[in-house]
């Protein structure tokens, strides 16, 4: 454990500079909470908008898999017509492969469906209502063999997958996906913009220390490592601290439950609660990649 | 080993020195002297690579120094002591952690090394004082605890920029005599002053040889 330990330190030396790097640099500056609350607020927004992205993942593989897998029959006659040809369909259901189950809607079912849009205690029996099928695949249904020999054999049962409405909400889903996905991209590029200001801020204002730097023998590297590690170190405690703010506000959000649809179902679920830490260790490599590069081109021009 | 050219430096307004030619050889001791203006600090630039020569050649260590980048430069300081005129130090560590710095740019243990460090801080009479910050030491302190930072990587060659400038005459001896017995010990030590009492007071304690600057040009050195 120890060994590990070491190496661990030793690997975190080499790229961020050791502990003694970090005090050549003065500890003060507005630079400092500029880029613990930047890297804050980005984590925090950049929460957000990787719930958004998983949650519109969900959203997408729900509309465009397991709806895929269902599909309804409506039998357009009313009445006892409608009763003949509804099980004549469910007869043909029965015999097809592919097909795991098939259920007539009931008029109970009808009326809640219903009830939405028409109130409750619907008089069913007042109204020319179709008779509707509900049919679930295993995936490897014939569904064109199904919809001819339905046409031949009852003609006017309208097969419907869900494919007219399914596909633009699933491109929906995949568009909010991939905003959200932009918006993590942007929030980065932000973060990096930031904090390479602060570093060139910082590393401005302490021209003079670097200077006593060079003229004692430091290369540009470890002159760059001094400040890269404190930026990245800042960057990082920032962005935990507003990655554990925006995980809590997700996690109270109202619960996910039938009537609430997308908004309540926007959060993380299972392992996507691991995707949380990532958050600071990614702010830490953005602003170490970005103080880098500021470092060295500093340094560059101060001759 | 340091080598002027015909090495010559101009700043915008015009030439500074000009045909200089000058070697200071391992172990020697120099004392550059000169009026105010002179170019005696440019000249010392000149010699850890700070300034590159407009005209001529420097040879640090023979190398061009205007062919060194800046690893080179930096690797090379690290062999020359460098004692500045207003210390250069870093005024939010401790006189310990200044007098460290070499070490810790150059990626040492500087715990490894306490017990070097103790004793260089006791050599120049800083021990008590070595947690201070730098702005807490008196003038002749702070020119001490420059003079140990510029030995802690036991260079070569220690260049000293009037290290006498701001303090009193007894601690411009005690200084004077730290530096004697650096040379004794085999360094190379140029030191720019205008202070000719410290000049006459080194006689008797270094075979120095002095130089004058004057004019822009080095004018024929006179032994101590």
């Amino acid at each position: 454990m120890r060994r590990l330990l070491t190496l661990v330190q030793r690997a975190t030396d080499a790229t961020l500079g050791d502990r003694q790097a970090d005090r050549v640099v003065p500890p003060t500056g507005h630079t400092v909470w500029l880029t613990v609350l930047t890297s804050a607020a980005m984590a925090f927004l950049a929460v957000f908008a990787l719930a958004l992205s998983l949650a519109t993942g969900r959203l997408a593989e729900r509309w465009g898999e397991s709806l895929a897998q269902a599909a309804t029959i409506r039998v357009s006659d009313a009445g006892e017509a409608g009763e003949v040809q509804a099980e004549a369909v469910l007869q043909i259901l029965n015999m097809t492969p592919g097909v795991t189950t098939a259920r007539a809607i009931g008029d109970d079912e009808q009326a809640a469906l219903l009830e939405p849009w028409l109130g409750p205690d619907l008089p069913l029996d007042t109204l020319p209502l179709p008779r509707l099928i509900e049919v679930a695949t295993d995936g490897n249904l014939d569904a064109e063999g199904l919809r001819l020999r339905l046409a031949a054999e009852v003609p006017d049962a309208v097969w419907d997958d869900h494919t007219r409405w399914r596909a633009p909400l699933v491109r929906a889903a995949d568009r909010l996906r991939g905003l959200g996905w932009i918006a993590l991209a942007l929030i980065a590029g932000t973060l990096a913009a930031m904090v390479t200001l602060a570093a060139q801020a910082s590393l401005a204002a302490n021209r003079q220390v670097i200077r006593v730097l060079r003229l004692v023998g430091a290369r540009d590297a470890y002159v760059a490592r001094a400040f890269t590690r404190r930026f990245t170190l800042r960057a990082a405690a920032g962005a935990a601290a507003g990655a554990v703010l925006g995980g809590v506000a997700i996690a109270f959000l109202p619960a996910a439950d039938d009537a609430g649809g997308f908004l309540t179902g926007l959060g993380f679920q299972g392992a996507g609660w691991l995707l949380l830490p990532l958050i600071p260790v990614f702010a830490g490599a953005v602003a170490f990649l970005a103080t880098r590069r500021a470092a060295f081109r500093a340094l560059a021009g101060f001759e | 080993m340091i080598e002027l050219r015909d090495a010559g430096y101009s700043y915008d307004k015009g030439a500074l020195l000009s045909g200089l030619d000058m070697a200071f050889a391992p172990g020697s001791f120099h004392f550059l002297t000169g009026p105010s203006g002179a170019g005696k600090t440019t000249l010392l630039k000149l010699c850890y690579g700070d300034l590159k020569p407009t005209t001529g050649t420097v040879l640090l260590e023979g190398r061009d120094s205007r062919q060194l980048d800046r690893d080179a430069l930096a690797r090379l300081r690290r062999r020359i002591g460098v004692v500045h005129q207003d210390c250069q130090f870093l005024d939010h560590l401790s006189i310990r952690e200044n007098v460290a710095l070499p070490l810790t740019v150059a990626g040492r243990d500087v715990a490894a090394e306490a017990a070097n460090l103790d004793q260089l801080l006791g050599w120049v009479g800083l021990g008590p004082r070595a947690a201070a910050r730098p702005p807490q030491l008196s003038g002749g302190e702070r020119q001490r605890a420059a003079l140990a930072r510029a030995i802690i990587m036991d260079p070569d060659v220690i260049i000293a920029d009037e290290p006498t400038g701001n303090i009193d005459w007894e601690m411009s001896q005690r200084l004077l005599s730290l530096l004697a017995e650096l040379n004794r010990m085999g360094k190379t030590v140029l030191v720019a002053t205008h202070d000719l009492a410290l000049i006459r007071a080194a006689k008797g304690q270094v075979a120095a040889r002095v130089l004058r600057l004057a004019q822009g040009s080095l004018q024929a050195g006179t032994e101590l």
